[in-house]
């Protein structure tokens, strides 16, 4: 597929293959296009060209929210006006989940990421590290087909990273995601991920 | 305390007060208490609660305001989303064109829809609504687009990944974080519009008064001083009650979300986004400029067909003899034309003299007094709150009467428009006076210069430009100022609002293009004003 803005073309005739089940870790500096495959993938973004594909179904014209794509953004992006359990609870609001089914859920989510009982806690008060683990939640909880990770684990001290980043690899793991992440840490890339593809390479 | 040190000598600081606390005093206290011994008897009282009359201008009042605010509330979103949202070519000029019309005085507003309406919508509930979503969109855009612009775009792309559709993000994201500003801006425009007087004396026709347009027809056409006494004081607690009780709500509303400027304004990509974002582009230009346009244009219709008899009427370059028109003649025109404009920029200059000498001792002193400044900045922006009715009212009932009897005094006119203009000039230059870095200060005591010389030297030559701005807004407040000027007026001495007012509300086709004239002229003084100070501090930005 090809992306242009304006006249700068940022993705070129390039083309992925992902598994099901694989974790796959997208590797590349600053400004080689990465974020914008992730946009492409997830429909924020149009190509100007080529085709997106899930278990051969082409669905590059379908709008975001029919996706069923998750994605954890660099910068989290929870909503910060509603509780931790609101933002988990969003993406099951959004296809139909009841009350209880969803606080259900909700939980179970929290307890994956080690926030039991952070619920009621508004995001705004959070830490850098418990506000990464909502939003690994958050995106986890509907429980989608391919999960976007944009730089999941930047501003995050050292300890914490290694930390966090070992966790991600488990919990996608444990809950047989296909996913699709995006670093310029070689390091992290291989504690989280099956595959390590360099941008330039594809 | 640190900076103690090289503080102004007390007794300059109370100097400078001074004048602002008189002023203040004398000219709004005084004139409000005077309102209040007149409305306080029981007969008034009595009048006014047994007046089936006054519920009915009550009730529509207040529901011309909800529509007013609603509709403009709906409408401001769209420009302001596209002003935050898109880069294109043109935008700053879009942006500084969106904010026209609320520079505009409120009866030149009234006029350009009175010309643009056709005859049958003219006088109607239609015509005041759509001149107050005209005029106050520029605060939606304004309040709620400089909001708008600091919402991460991944909030909404969050909210889509989870399966929100486009509608579902804006109500369930971006509206709720928006609510803040949409409260403020909400409470804002209610304000003016139930405040509304201009705008319904020139579009409401009798048949349509709001509580201000009742309260001037009771205190100056029908006599009834003390009903118009107790209306007012009616209205100053229903607008005082009205700001505390927004300021709640906003407060309510507001989230801690720690946002910093951001520019993601971004091109329009697909071929669609590119044709809305032209789409409604056109319409916000077409919609500024047309009731604009039809005031020129109606400016030059005369009887049949479109001549420059008006105009030339208005300068006196020909007498109205030579250019025989329909239903007009200037012979016995009541009202002088071409005086009305000398003596606007005669009364805006003094006017604009007053509010920065007062405005700007009061902001030196505010700045200097720290937090005991706080009772000297209200007592300044008390005016702000309070209807311009009121206000005219208010000097009128208080300098009727020995010792002050000042009715004749051509500086009552200039006096009021220097309070409404007051508050602007101190909210102008208060931020620049605090971000004065004391150390400044200090280093100048530090080189020799005395508290005194230290002052002259860094604040005042900082706030130069705040104070050109000032000077500004406040020529073009008063060159507009039109309710409390109903009060002061007199026979042969109109400021340029009331003789358009009086041009318009008078039958025949001359003194109708005449009054148009006028309100051209304002229109094109005041955006002249307020263009000049906005060229004059982009174009220091850029040098500095």
């Amino acid at each position: 597929m090809t992306v242009r803005f304006a006249d700068r073309v940022v993705l070129a005739d390039t083309s992925l293959t992902v598994a099901d089940g694989e974790v796959v870790a997208l590797l590349g500096p600053s400004g080689s296009g990465k974020s914008t495959l992730l946009r492409v993938i997830s429909g924020l973004l149009v190509p100007d060209s080529g085709d997106i594909l899930v278990d051969g179904v082409v669905i590059t014209a379908l709008p975001t929210h029919r996706r069923s794509i998750g994605f954890v953004f660099q910068d989290e992006q929870l909503f910060p006006h509603r509780s931790v359990a609101a933002n988990v609870e969003f993406g099951l609001r959004m296809s139909g989940w009841t009350k209880a089914r969803r606080a259900e859920r909700r939980n179970e989510l929290l307890a994956l990421v080690g926030l039991d009982g952070f619920a009621d806690r508004r995001v705004t008060d959070l830490s850098g590290g418990e506000a990464k683990r909502v939003a690994l939640a958050r995106t986890l909880a509907p429980s989608p087909r391919i999960v976007l990770l944009d730089e999941p684990l930047t501003g995050l001290d050292r300890d914490l990273h290694d930390q966090l980043a070992a966790e991600v690899a488990k919990l996608l793991r444990a809950t047989g995601t296909t996913a699709l992440v995006v670093t310029h840490d070689r390091d992290e890339a291989a504690i989280i991920d099956d595959r390590v593809v360099a941008l330039a390479d594809l | 305390m640190t900076g103690l040190a090289n503080r102004l000598p007390r007794r300059l600081v109370a100097a400078l007060a001074a004048p602002a606390v008189v002023f203040i005093a004398m000219f709004y206290l005084w004139p409000v208490a005077s309102l209040v011994a007149k409305a306080v008897t029981l007969d008034s009282v009595r009048a006014v609660l047994h007046d089936r009359q006054l519920r009915a201008v009550l009730w529509f009042t207040t529901w011309q305001a909800l529509v007013s605010t609603v509709a403009t509330i709906a409408i401001g979103l769209i420009p302001a989303w596209l002003l935050a949202r898109y880069e294109f070519t043109g935008r700053r000029a879009l942006t500084a064109l969106v904010t026209v019309p609320f520079v505009l005085p409120t009866v030149v507003v009234g006029a350009a829809f009175l010309a643009l309406l056709p005859d049958s919508l003219d006088q109607s509930v239609t015509a005041i609504l759509l001149a107050h979503v005209f005029f106050n969109v520029a605060v939606v855009v304004r309040g709620v687009g400089g909001l708008w612009e600091q919402l991460p775009q991944d909030l909404v792309a969050a909210a889509r990944t989870l399966g929100a559709s486009p509608l579902r993000a804006m109500r369930e994201v971006t509206i709720p974080l928006l609510a803040p500003a949409i409260y403020a801006s909400a409470s804002v425009v209610y304000l003016f519009t139930f405040t509304s007087f201009g705008v319904v004396r020139l579009l409401g026709g009798p048949a349509n008064p709001t509580l201000e347009v009742e309260i001037w027809q009771r205190a100056t056409r029908l006599g009834d001083v003390g009903v118009a006494a107790v209306l007012s004081v009616a209205q100053l607690l229903i607008l005082g009650i009205a700001v505390i009780w927004f300021s709640r709500i906003q407060a309510n509303h507001l989230v801690a979300l720690g946002l910093h400027p951001l520019n993601e304004r971004r091109r329009a990509r697909s071929r669609r986004e590119r044709i809305s974002v032209l789409a409604i582009c056109t319409a916000i230009v077409v919609a500024i400029c047309m009731p604009l346009a039809a005031l020129a244009e109606r400016s030059m219709r005369t009887g049949s067909g479109h001549t420059l008899a008006a105009w030339r009427s208005v300068f006196g370059g020909a007498t109205p003899s030579q250019h025989p028109v329909a239903n007009g003649s200037v012979a016995n025109s009541p009202v002088d034309a071409l005086g009305s404009i000398t003596t606007s920029l005669r009364v805006a200059i003094v006017a604009m003299a007053i509010s920065l000498v007062i405005g700007g001792c009061a902001a030196f002193a505010i700045a200097a007094l720290g937090r005991s400044g706080r009772v000297l900045d209200t007592g300044i922006m008390l005016p702000l709150g309070t209807s311009a009715v009121t206000i005219g009212f208010g000097l009128i009932l208080a300098f009727d009467t020995p010792p002050f009897d000042w009715r004749a005094a051509p500086l009552l006119i200039p006096l009021g428009h220097a309070l409404v203009a007051t508050p602007f000039v101190v909210r102008l230059l208060l931020p620049t006076l605090r971000s004065i870095d004391p150390q400044l200060r200090a280093a100048a005591a530090s080189l020799g210069a005395s508290p005194i010389r230290a002052w002259r030297e860094i604040d005042l030559r900082f706030s130069a430009r705040p104070l050109l701005t000032a000077a500004g807004f406040a020529l073009a407040i008063s060159l507009g100022e039109f309710g409390a000027t109903t009060f002061l007026t007199r026979r042969g001495r109109a400021t340029l609002p009331i003789a358009i007012e009086q041009l318009l509300n008078r039958p025949g086709a001359l003194l109708h293009a005449q009054g148009f004239v006028l309100a051209t002229v304002l229109a094109t003084l005041t955006i002249g004003v307020i263009g000049a100070v906005e060229a004059l501090r982009g174009w220091s930005d850029r040098r500095a």
